[in-house]
């Protein structure tokens, strides 16, 4: 009996070929997705980075349901035109908080891991609502209802529940606040902003849209460009610590 | 048989439980609704219960329509087929298909002129974008899917569909589910994670649906009167069994409320990544490969009716696919934060994966030994054939873009595009455009297709459509790696990032005149299946095909 012929206890039987096949397809799965919950590379924590505020949070979630990163990738690789294009690589902890992850897979516009504070909020405010305005050859949509639609204060802690539920690292003080430190963070001068720093380190508190009148979605994803990439300060961050 | 005729209609079991799940799935939403956080929503919400309230309606009704006794498994000693299921499929799948490729054109054009955004939310790339990849990816490629299944596993069981109402609600509930998923991107609804777009609540349904279609699909494996299941079989169980592993493994998520579409994925940063491209390249592997092979392993020996040229390549092919696909996934997250040795990992396995890849190639190929000169004769094996032929080129591409070295010039770049659709045009669309083909005068019982002309006029304008894509993308995707990687002599980075952008404008505008050819040749298939089903000859008595045997 040739080898070939065993093969009929898979094409004679579908639950043994179901399970052959759960066997077969399970094992690259497991092998490439278990260590990275306990390797140090992938689990280290670097000083500086720390959830999102709620404007944070907010803006973050105005740039996944617009689908940014369809052209925008959030992830600079290790090569000397993109660190000199750029700036520093992404680290593993740089997107710890992410969920989901938004590293792209498509450059159609450029690399925003670290656009934070490079560009000012005028520009980016021209920017999103007419983005040839501001750069000619751009292709990019326009997104002029950013800046009229408003975003509500009062839902932002749900969505830090259950990102607290999940393991990100919000106090119940942090939640019970959500809401005033929103507000917080979309004025300018307001004398709360160093309470707000004190919860979440160098978060940057102004009226990043230029209307003080409503905290526009402008203001939330403004606040959230403006922090990417700004959280690890490399002067300080030792790249030779997770070298064993 | 004449007791049973005489006793009294009543309701199966089946019939009376999804009637009541029906109905209270539509109450249960109908208070979502009243109690949503936002006005799209709610909107689902009401679709959603308007859906479940005429399935409800639709099940009774049909028992009231019905004769006493459900339609019998064997009519004088022949099988029974259910080919309802099969034929919406098959339509909604060539709906579907033009409705994506247009999609497809539009983005395709904001790219070359970004005034086609409108300005307007729904319209913007970012929205439309996922729409496109869903359209041809889960609504056309899910369809055809769905339908050749449903036809091939009868067929080569000798067994009509189990269940009664179970494969309509497979069919009908799996187009619900990219109806939500669908208008759900255009009102801002998504996860953000490319493929997986849908929220919970849609990933939720979508499960419900995919376990039905493998109970429907297996059940009926079993039921067979051959003793061996059809290799096409293996393949299509690999693909049903691997997307419900990797929809659950990758949609992990809770949602903010039970009245919000809002969701976060239990994974985060790296792990996410990860996990995403695990799911995100076994969806290339099983849904848009093992699938598509199924359709390859039957259509092409029935089309072309000559057995599959070997069986022993079939066996290797089917299980050294299925185990080196899965370890693809880092491939796409080389030089990222995800650890060098899962990325080498990836890459390796890649490499590797281009030799199953051409031993099925060569397979479906060979399959023609004895009938190539059937190639100009017949343009629906042409197009079946020159279908294999683009899936050669494309498991050749990959692996050689899964390079680390290489990796480095083309990812992020148009390149990655070009790779795809050189795969999804002329592998899967050409693949199921030559199922559809076959499909549709089988389950008419027509004689043959209104016009083989057409599918011949068909295949030309689509594969010179493709020809301008890819290559256009080759050049754009490979000159963009170049420009930004260029420095002066002095060693500055030569370019700025919107001079790269700048460049791109000419083969983006050669890409969409591709997308119009593509689309026209839709349109021509589309027209062509209309009238075939409309006003082709009828088959006087419908002949009893001859059974599919591997060769030996």
């Amino acid at each position: 009996m040739s080898l070939w012929s065993r093969h009929k206890i898979f094409e004679t039987n579908s639950i043994i070929l179901l399970i052959g096949v759960l066997l077969v397809i399970s094992i690259g799965g497991l092998v490439e997705i278990v260590p990275l919950f306990y390797l140090k590379s992938t689990i280290e924590k670097v000083e500086g980075v720390r959830p999102y505020t709620p404007l944070e949070l907010a803006g973050r979630n105005v740039y996944v349901r617009e689908g940014c990163y369809n052209c925008h990738s959030q992830m600079i690789r290790p090569l000397r035109d993109e660190v000199e294009r750029y700036g520093h690589y992404s680290l593993a902890a740089e997107s710890m908080y992410d969920r989901p992850f938004q590293w792209g897979s498509k450059r159609t516009g450029p690399d925003l891991a670290r656009v934070g504070n490079k560009y000012s909020d005028d520009w980016h405010r021209d920017h999103l609502k007419d983005p040839r305005a501001v750069v000619p050859g751009s292709i990019m949509p326009s997104y002029p209802w950013l800046t009229e639609r408003e975003v509500d204060p009062a839902l932002v802690a749900d969505d830090m529940k259950v990102q607290a539920a999940l393991g990100v690292p919000y106090t119940a003080e942090m939640i019970a606040k959500a809401d005033a430190d929103l507000r917080i963070q979309a004025t300018t001068d307001d004398p709360d902003a160093t309470a707000l720093a004190s919860r979440y380190p160098k978060a940057q508190s102004r009226d990043f849209d230029g209307n003080a009148q409503r905290i526009s979605e402008a203001d939330a994803l403004i606040a959230y460009l403006q922090m990417l990439g700004t959280q690890v300060d490399f002067k300080l961050y030792d790249n030779k610590a997770n070298i064993r | 048989m004449t007791h049973a005729a005489t006793s009294p209609k009543s309701m199966t079991f089946g019939e009376a439980g999804s009637a009541l799940a029906f109905a209270a799935l539509a109450l249960l939403c109908i208070i979502i609704a009243a109690k949503a956080y936002t006005p799209e929503y709610a909107f689902h919400a009401y679709l959603f219960a308007a859906a479940s309230g005429w399935a409800a309606f639709k099940i009774v009704d049909r028992f009231y329509d019905r004769p006493a006794q459900l339609p019998p498994r064997e009519i004088n000693g022949k099988p029974n087929y259910n080919m309802g299921p099969v034929k919406f499929a098959t339509i909604a799948g060539v709906f579907w298909g033009v409705a994506g490729f247009t999609i497809g054109l539009l983005i395709a054009s904001q790219l070359a002129f970004p005034a086609l955004n409108f300005d307007t939310a729904w319209l913007s790339f970012g929205r439309m974008r996922p729409l496109h990849t869903s359209a041809v990816i889960f609504a056309f490629g899910g369809n055809v899917l769905i339908a050749t299944s449903l036809y091939v596993v009868q067929r080569t069981s000798r067994a009509r569909l189990v269940g009664d109402i179970a494969p309509w609600f497979v069919v009908l509930g799996y187009n619900f589910f990219i109806v939500i998923a669908g208008t759900g991107y255009l009102l801002g609804i998504t996860q953000g994670k490319e493929y997986a777009e849908p929220e919970w609540y849609a990933d939720l349904w979508l499960t419900v649906v995919w376990v039905a279609y493998l109970l429907v699909f297996l059940g009926t494996v079993m039921r067979r009167k051959e003793p061996h299941i059809y290799v096409a079989n293996w393949f299509y169980l690999a693909f049903i069994l691997t997307i419900a592993v990797l929809h659950l493994g990758n949609n992990a998520a809770i949602p903010v409320s039970i009245f919000s579409p809002k969701s976060y994925i239990v994974w985060a940063g790296v792990q996410d990544a990860m996990v995403q491209w695990w799911y995100g390249h076994n969806a290339v592997g099983f849904f848009l490969t093992a699938g598509f092979l199924a359709i390859m392993y039957y259509f092409i020996p029935k089309r072309a009716e000559r057995p599959v040229y070997s069986y022993r390549l079939s066996i290797i092919h089917f299980w050294a696919l299925i185990f080196l696909y899965i370890w693809a996934g880092p491939h796409h997250l080389h030089y990222t934060a995800l650890p060098d040795w899962a990325q080498t990992l990836g890459m390796t396995f890649s490499i590797m994966l281009w030799m199953p890849s051409w031993g099925g190639m060569i397979n479906g190929l060979m399959t023609l030994s004895g009938a190539w000169d059937k190639l100009r004769t017949d343009p629906v094996l042409r197009l079946m054939v020159v279908s294999v032929a683009f899936y050669g080129m494309a498991t050749f591409e990959g692996p050689l873009m899964s390079v680390k070295a290489v990796n480095t010039l083309s990812h992020y770049t148009d390149w990655t595009i070009g790779h795809v659709h050189s795969g999804a045009l002329g592998w899967v669309a050409y693949v199921s455009f030559g199922a559809i083909y076959c499909l549709v005068p089988w389950l008419w019982n027509k004689e043959r297709l209104y016009s083989l002309k057409a599918v011949s006029w068909h295949f030309w304008i689509s594969t010179l459509g493709i020809v301008l894509y890819i290559s256009s993308m080759w050049v754009a995707g490979i000159l963009q790696g170049l420009m930004w990687r260029a420095y002066t002599s002095l060693g500055f980075l030569e370019y700025s990032f919107i001079e790269t952008v700048e460049a791109m404008h000419p083969f983006y505008v050669i890409r969409a005149l591709g997308g119009v050819l593509f689309v026209g040749g839709s349109l021509i298939m589309a027209w062509n299946v209309w009238k075939t089903i409309t006003s082709a000859k009828d088959i006087a008595v419908a002949e009893e095909r001859p059974l599919l045997v591997a060769a030996e």
